[in-house]
């Protein structure tokens, strides 16, 4: 069975994930798009902190049989690996339109001092 | 205020039309079939007016349709999305110092026809944002598949709710803009499926909107870019959007930006 002690800081810590990327969100810090994995992330850990018999479930079907809470950190590293694949890909697509954007500044330099 | 403003079809442009700087903001992605057609439709409405087409990374035959046809062609170097790209036309129109700003889709879908009646309002200074809505009235036309019109009703009863007045189609593009509304834009716009946010954004700057009843058509190009498996992602995205809005801090009225 799952400590007490461990669903509360969990939960707690899980929740103030959720609260910190909405205040990012409304100060403008962070797009939406990009929070929406972290949202996931946060809701998830506050749930399954929370619900205990529900992580004790999940501990028993994946065949945790010692420490439950362990459960925690195997979902919180999943999350956190899916949104690091994700920036990956942001990284890959920004670093391709930076490209794009060098060779378009590049073409119209020329441009202009050809015209100059 | 009235939820709609219904004025007697007009044939043209009304006059007062004329004296002003006005420009039509086409934002278009590969839909070098339908455009032809659109700016046709424009130039019949009012040859006055200054088409732009944003040409939002296009790879056919888009900006040079667009060229050939006479109007202004803003080519983004890559596709920024549509939110983007309108932002560019409303960036045009606030930095060259357009009175009026219309907003018609790429895709044919919008009917340049009606355009009298949608800057109706915002001509008589009742407004400063017009709305071309599909639900407003009980006319037929393209409506929209019926999955979706589910989506645009909930997503209208919730703005409605927040800007305490009736909306009908928070996810029409056609629009009439005046100068207050194109300096909002310019500075601000959501990026991705920016409609919806944009009117609850109009409301919080204490800008003045209205619906127009107007039809649509299907598109005959290119295609929507909402599909089926996007939707999901859509609403989270809009409804996140809106509720993280309502605890921004920005309900100031807009000062003229010059």
């Amino acid at each position: 069975m799952t400590p007490l002690a461990v669903s509360i800081a969990g939960a707690i810590a899980s929740f103030t994930l959720v609260l910190v990327v909405l205040e990012l969100i409304r100060s403008h810090r962070l797009r939406e798009r990009y929070a929406i994995l972290w949202l996931a992330t946060g809701l998830t850990l506050t749930a399954l902190s929370a619900w205990r018999e529900g992580l004790n479930t999940i501990a028993r079907w994946v065949g945790v049989r010692s420490y439950p809470p362990a459960v925690l950190f195997a979902v919180g590293i999943l999350f956190i690996l899916a949104v690091l694949l994700h920036y990956s890909t942001v990284i890959s697509r920004l670093s391709d339109q930076n490209v794009v954007l060098a060779q378009r500044l590049a073409l119209l330099e020329q441009q202009l001092h050809d015209d100059a | 205020m009235s939820d709609t403003v219904t004025s007697p079809a007009r044939f043209g442009a009304p006059p007062a039309l004329s004296e002003l700087r006005r420009v039509a903001i086409v934002p278009a992605l590969n839909e070098e079939r339908a455009l032809p057609g659109v700016i046709d439709e424009l130039r019949a409405f009012d040859p006055g007016l200054d088409i732009v087409v944003v040409d939002d990374g296009s790879v056919d035959g888009t900006a040079a349709v667009a060229r050939a046809k006479g109007a202004r062609v803003l080519s983004l170097p890559f596709n920024v999305g549509i939110g983007g790209a309108v932002q560019t036309g409303f960036r045009f129109a606030f930095e060259n110092d357009y009175d009026l700003a219309v907003r018609v889709d790429g895709d044919g879908q919008h009917d340049a026809s009606q355009l009298g009646r949608l800057v109706a309002p915002v001509l008589a200074g009742d407004v400063d944002i017009a709305v071309g809505s599909r639900f407003a009235s009980d006319a037929e036309g393209y409506r929209s598949s019926r999955a979706r019109r589910v989506g645009i009703r909930l997503l209208a009863r919730i703005v409605s709710g927040i800007v305490g007045q009736r909306v009908t189609d928070t996810t029409s593009g056609f629009q009439a803009v005046n100068k207050h509304g194109i300096a909002l834009f310019a500075r601000d716009y959501p990026h991705e499926y920016p409609e919806v946010e944009a009117t609850v954004m109009v409301f919080r700057h204490r800008l003045r909107l209205c619906e127009v009843p107007v039809t649509m058509r299907e598109r005959d190009g290119g295609r929507s870019s909402i599909t089926s498996l996007r939707s999901v992602y859509y609403m989270v995205k809009v409804l996140l959007a809106i509720f993280v809005g309502l605890f921004r801090r920005n309900d100031v009225p807009e000062e003229d930006a010059r």
